[in-house]
């Protein structure tokens, strides 16, 4: 077997428990602790996308095929989802060294983020139903405790209200895995796929799929289940915030939920509804409510909202070039939506502002964060040649090749609206004169530029990604065969 | 006896029933967490035992002395070091079988239902009740020495007076 597999999970969760450790008595420590212990996951990350391979942890004999041990799974989307969670969480923590100056506990942040960076990983790589939900509550808890990490009343009224409906949607999940189980008498993804496989659902089989789907949708803050993103994600440290709208709600929420909808539950046309249609809501009200915010990081939130309902829409589609769309979007989305908050970070940090009534000339005073901004900006709002395009485009073809021209239509106008919300960002942050006030204002340190500067050429990057061919991407490929190749466990 | 801490906390009878009964608590938390995988209980229940005789001892006696009968860097060092015990079983499982968590202590047969016996399991145990322990315990001393405050319709985290470690 495999043992790079366990390992992203090990990793991460020691170093959580080392860094508190050593940099009591070492204050540098944590910070080159944790840029190395990213760094050696990213590339870990990196070398894992063309494995594969079912992990049996202790090895414990399976009497007539039963799994009886926890199974780690990594195929082609669990590796799409390390990578990204593992190269963001890089950028992350390569922009925390000097911005986290600012708080006071840097040795308590870097456990918490290993913690949920271990959380993460664990979901994406776990095989059976008990698991995904432990794994789920250490990233959710380690998430919460980060949110109110400031500890200002913003910030602890955001961790609360995250915190409680955190706790609904786990309790939703929760129940979900009792019904499972006692319906199926497994806890093991693969074998309950295979008890379900050639037999309509039941009705407590139904009930089970529609709790994952409030419980994950939520985790995915989804619209009905939003309430919770636009207060938690800019009430975070700025690296957190690119973390949790760049990977969290998507290891969490979208990716679990495309899990269980097309390789366990094996995608009915009823539940692809129900994610098709909380799609196209999430990215109709998510524009809409972003394109009047005048707080940077509260519209980069809404936006969020936004793009994750490109993704539930795509992958609600159901059909090849829909998955694929929809995966490449994932990707794109966790890249230049972590850039944008790393970017209001630094505006924050050079100015003490991010409300956009305030803030202007900015492009002169902070070339870098004005470049990559703009970039990220560009990305999101679907302009070519970056990224955000090709998986827009992609999502649309699938819309109009499905028969569904209605929501190829809404994903074309939300897109204009998305632009003009971030034409509003670029004008009032950085191409208008300045206000007065901002003499003071000087680039974001090295490391936060360096950061920055990395995502900036990853979006740029990852759009070579769709000249390997637009129906499917190098990448995105095997993630999209992992998916289509239906209920885990069957031929 | 002219401790500072000596009038803090609950009435004498409460802290001399007290000082009897921690020495068996955590008498009885070791046993379970040492018998966890022959009778009923673990790391996890034998840990929770393990925290409570601390509670009391901080409940009763105050956060002054509480504080000196587990320390809070102490309890958060046992608590990295329960979980960095637990992991390094794991990755030992890698080292010495080739698989993560795989049992590499052997035991023979006749060594069942013995206290010496199960493999990786009374380790794994240990782990789980160093941490548990700990970890419980420092939940409620952060508990109480943190609290959220209402001031001029806004809220703060402020730490308590008496906190000092």
């Amino acid at each position: 077997m495999d043992n790079l597999t366990p390992m992203f999970v090990v990793i991460p969760l020691a170093a959580g428990f080392v860094i508190p450790m050593v940099s009591r008595r070492l204050r540098a420590a944590s910070d080159v602790f944790g840029v190395l212990v990213m760094s050696a996951l990213a590339v870990m990350a990196a070398a894992g996308a063309r494995r594969g391979g079912v992990y049996a942890v202790g090895d414990w004999v399976s009497p007539q095929g039963i799994p009886l041990g926890i199974e780690m799974r990594l195929d082609g989307l669990a590796a799409l989802l390390l990578i990204a969670v593992n190269a963001i969480g890089l950028a992350a923590v390569v922009f925390s060294v000097d911005y986290m100056r600012r708080y006071t506990s840097k040795l308590r942040y870097y456990s918490l983020f290993m913690f949920m960076v271990a959380g993460m990983n664990g979901v994406v790589l776990s095989g059976d139903f008990f698991n995904l939900f432990v794994f789920m509550e250490i990233a959710a808890i380690a998430s919460y405790a980060l949110v109110g990490f400031g500890c200002g009343h913003e910030e602890l009224e955001a961790s609360f209200k995250y915190l409680v409906l955190g706790s609904v949607a786990s309790a939703f999940i929760l129940i979900g895995v009792a019904i499972v189980y006692n319906m199926t008498g497994t806890l093991n993804m693969a074998h309950v796929a295979t008890r379900l496989a050639g037999q309509p659902l039941g009705r407590p089989m139904v009930l089970a799929l529609a709790l994952f789907l409030c419980g994950f949708g939520l985790k995915a803050a989804l619209v009905p289940f939003h309430a919770w993103l636009p207060d938690a994600h800019p009430s975070a440290p700025a690296p957190v915030s690119a973390m949790l709208s760049g990977v969290v709600i998507k290891a969490l929420g979208i990716y679990v939920m495309a899990r269980l909808l097309f390789n366990v539950f094996g995608a009915g046309a009823a539940a692809l509804a129900v994610l098709r249609g909380m799609g196209a809501l999430s990215m109709v009200a998510g524009v809409m409510l972003a394109i009047g915010q005048w707080d940077m990081k509260r519209l980069f939130a809404y936006h969020s909202i936004s793009q994750i309902g490109y993704v539930a829409l795509a992958l609600g589609l159901g059909t090849p070039l829909g998955i694929a769309g929809g995966l490449f979007h994932m990707l794109n989305h966790s890249i230049f939506k972590s850039l944008l908050f790393l970017t209001a970070g630094a505006v924050e940090y050079a100015t003490g502002t991010r409300d956009l009534k305030r803030l202007g000339g900015l492009r002169a005073r902070m070339p870098v964060t004005a470049g990559t901004s703009f970039v990220a900006s560009m990305s999101i709002a679907g302009i070519p040649p970056f990224n955000g395009f090709w998986s827009k485009l992609i999502i649309v073809l699938a819309c109009v090749q499905a028969g569904r021209h209605g929501l190829a239509l809404a994903a074309v106008a939300v897109s204009l609206l998305t632009l003009a919300s971030f034409l509003k960002v670029q004008r009032y942050a950085f191409f208008e004169a300045a206000k007065g006030g901002t003499e003071h204002v000087r680039e974001a340190p090295p490391l936060m530029a360096l950061a920055m500067v990395l995502l900036a050429l990853l979006c740029a990057g990852t759009s070579l990604l769709a000249l390997t061919g637009i129906a499917s991407p190098a990448l995105i490929d095997r993630a999209a065969q992992a998916l289509q190749a239906g209920v885990f466990g069957l031929p | 006896m002219n401790d500072p801490h000596a009038k803090e906390g609950m009435s004498l009878i409460v802290k001399t029933v007290t000082r009897w009964l921690k020495g068996f608590l955590l008498l009885y938390g070791a046993y379970i967490v040492l018998y966890g995988h022959l009778t009923p209980g673990g790391g996890f229940a034998g840990g929770v035992i393990v925290a409570c005789a601390f509670i009391l001892v901080f409940l009763a006696c105050g956060a002054g002395i509480g504080h000196r009968t587990l320390g809070r860097l102490a309890a958060s060092e046992l608590d990295s070091a329960g979980a960095l015990i637990f992991t390094a079983v794991g990755a030992l499982g890698i080292a010495l079988g080739g698989v993560f968590f795989r049992n590499f202590i052997r035991t023979p047969p006749e060594a069942h239902f013995r206290l010496l016996s199960s493999g990786v399991i009374p380790v794994c145990n240990i782990a789980i009740g160093l941490k548990v322990g700990t970890s419980l315990f420092m939940v409620l001393a952060i508990l109480s020495a943190v609290h959220v405050a209402v001031k001029g319709g806004r809220r703060r985290m402020v730490r308590r007076r008496e906190d000092k470690s």
